[in-house]
């Protein structure tokens, strides 16, 4: 009778084993990769907007605070976008002339919206609010970088759930003293000590923080 | 067969994003349903928003002043006001400096005699090219402004030109 089997058959019979590992380990650690690559997060992306706003000139460079333009960010979940009054309470009389404010004028003469596109953008499952994270001392620059560097607004955070939970587990060292919550530029790194002291100062009570009914509700 | 096309099923399900951009209106979100194509809306002519009455009613009663207060003028001074007025209140704010007309001293004779009630009427209102604060600012943060604006006036001796406070820049904008 002739062999079933030649002489390669255990070779090949190895190599489908292995492969039956590898494949899925490997799709599932691509997979992983991917998902956290800045092309799946928007992370780095700038966006196309109607002006070509700079937070680097004005937060850095003129000394505006945020709260001037995004007024709601300390009260409600959303920091808010400024109208097309806020900027033409300073380009009603600067810049009046420059190109690249055309929109603005128009859109503050036809009344007409200015339409800003988003540069962060959670899922709709995901519940964040500004106003809870300020309160408990978490400056601007811990979650949006720095943005007083920023010519064109970009997504600093992967906004992942392990990014925000990553925080959440342990928040003493990424707050800040309230008078450098608004900064346009982040502070340097704190110590171990100054975190708990700011955990103690802001009242911040950890222990529901990572349950998911906190973000998913 | 059936089991093969239960995990087809369960692999496409993954895929949809439903969840992720739900048929509900956020704030800022897009709309199709007003024509301006966007969720918020405006206020309607002639409308009171709720909680206008007391805004109303705090615009008449002026808070008591205390330290917490003046604290608080300060800050709000420094967001909305500095950038034009200064620091200091003479009108040199870093925007002044790049071409914004100048605004009047908060330190001259006209100014340190007009009522507290001027200066909530122009942060309300607005002044000349002075655009109005009222939607950014509550009444009891004008108060508190106001209340600050006249401890700058107090202030005033001991920051004269060449004062290091002077050259400050409203918060943040240290580099
Ligand atoms: C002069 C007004 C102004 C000031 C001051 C300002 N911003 Fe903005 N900000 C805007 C405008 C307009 C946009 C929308 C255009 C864009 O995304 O660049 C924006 C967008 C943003 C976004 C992205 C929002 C999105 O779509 O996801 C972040 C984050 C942000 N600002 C943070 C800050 C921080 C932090 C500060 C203070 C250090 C600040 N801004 C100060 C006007 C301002
Ligand atoms: C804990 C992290 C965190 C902090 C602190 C934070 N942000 Fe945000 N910000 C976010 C996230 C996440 C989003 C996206 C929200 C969404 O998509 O619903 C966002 C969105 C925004 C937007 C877009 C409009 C909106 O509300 O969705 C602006 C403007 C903004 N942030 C400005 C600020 C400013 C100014 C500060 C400081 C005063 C600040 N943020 C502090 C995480 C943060
Ligand atoms: C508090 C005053 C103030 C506000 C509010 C303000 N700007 Fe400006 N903006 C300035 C000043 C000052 C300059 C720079 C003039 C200079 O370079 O000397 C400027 C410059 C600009 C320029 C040209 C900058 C460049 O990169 O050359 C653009 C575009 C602009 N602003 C857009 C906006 C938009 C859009 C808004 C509203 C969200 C806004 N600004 C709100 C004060 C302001
Ligand atoms: C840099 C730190 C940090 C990051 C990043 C962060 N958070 Fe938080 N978050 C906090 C702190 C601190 C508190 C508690 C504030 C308090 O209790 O005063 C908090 C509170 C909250 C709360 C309120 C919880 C409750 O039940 O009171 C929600 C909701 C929340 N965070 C959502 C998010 C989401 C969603 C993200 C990611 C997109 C996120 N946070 C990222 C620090 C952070
Ligand atoms: C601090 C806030 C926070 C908490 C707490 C949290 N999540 Fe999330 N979750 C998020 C964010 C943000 C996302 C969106 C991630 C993204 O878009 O990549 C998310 C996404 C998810 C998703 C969808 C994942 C996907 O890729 O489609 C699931 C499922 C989920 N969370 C389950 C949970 C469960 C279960 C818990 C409790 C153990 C929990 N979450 C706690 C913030 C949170
Ligand atoms: C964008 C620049 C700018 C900002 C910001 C600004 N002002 Fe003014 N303000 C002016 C200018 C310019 C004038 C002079 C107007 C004129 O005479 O046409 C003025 C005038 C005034 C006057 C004088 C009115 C009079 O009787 O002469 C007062 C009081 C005043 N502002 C208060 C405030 C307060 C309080 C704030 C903060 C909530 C503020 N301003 C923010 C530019 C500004």
């Amino acid at each position: 009778m002739a062999q079933i089997f030649h002489a390669r058959a255990n070779t090949i019979i190895r190599i489908c084993l292995a492969l039956l590992l590898i494949v899925p380990a490997g799709t599932v650690a691509a997979w992983m990769v991917v998902m956290r690559s800045d092309y799946v997060t928007g992370r780095n992306e700038t966006v196309t907007q109607p002006v070509m706003f700079s937070h680097r000139h004005h937060t850095a460079e003129i000394g505006i605070d945020c709260r001037y333009c995004h007024s709601s960010v300390e009260d409600s979940a959303f920091a808010g976008i400024p109208p097309t009054e806020t900027c033409m309470t300073c380009h009603s009389q600067l810049f009046t002339e420059a190109d690249m404010l055309a929109p603005v004028r128009q859109s503050w003469v036809s009344g007409t919206r200015l339409n800003w596109n988003r540069v962060h953008d959670l899922p709709d499952y995901v519940y964040f609010n500004h106003s809870v994270h300020l309160a408990g001392g978490v400056a601007c620059t811990t979650c949006h970088g720095a943005v007083g560097e920023m010519r064109l607004t970009r997504q600093v955070a992967p906004l992942t759930m392990e990014w925000c939970l990553s925080c959440h587990r342990a928040p003493g060292k990424n707050l800040s003293p309230r008078a450098t919550l608004y900064d346009p530029f982040p502070t340097e790194g704190k110590s171990a000590e100054e975190g708990h002291a700011l955990l103690a100062e802001y009242g911040i009570d950890t222990s529901g923080l990572t349950d998911c009914s906190a973000c998913h509700r | 067969m059936t089991r093969v096309l239960f995990l087809c099923i369960l692999a496409l399900a993954a895929c949809k994003q439903d969840m992720v951009d739900q048929a509900k209106d956020k704030a800022y979100s897009a709309s199709s349903v007003w024509d301006d194509g966007a969720s918020a809306r405006p206020f309607v002519a002639g409308t009171v928003a709720r909680g206008d009455l007391a805004r109303m009613a705090a615009v008449q009663q002026p808070p008591e002043v205390d330290a917490a207060l003046l604290a608080r003028g300060q800050e709000r001074y420094g967001i909305f006001c500095a950038p034009c007025h200064g620091l200091t209140g003479r009108g040199d704010g870093r925007v002044v400096q790049r071409g914004f007309p100048a605004p009047p001293d908060y330190l001259s004779d006209r100014l340190r005699a007009a009522p507290a009630e001027h200066f909530m009427e122009v942060i309300a209102n607005g002044y000349g090219v002075m655009f109005p604060y009222g939607a950014r600012v509550a009444p009891r943060d004008r108060w508190a402004i106001v209340a600050y604006i006249r401890a700058l006036q107090l202030a005033d001796g001991e920051v004269t030109r060449g004062h290091p406070a002077r050259d400050a820049v409203p918060v943040g904008g240290g580099r």
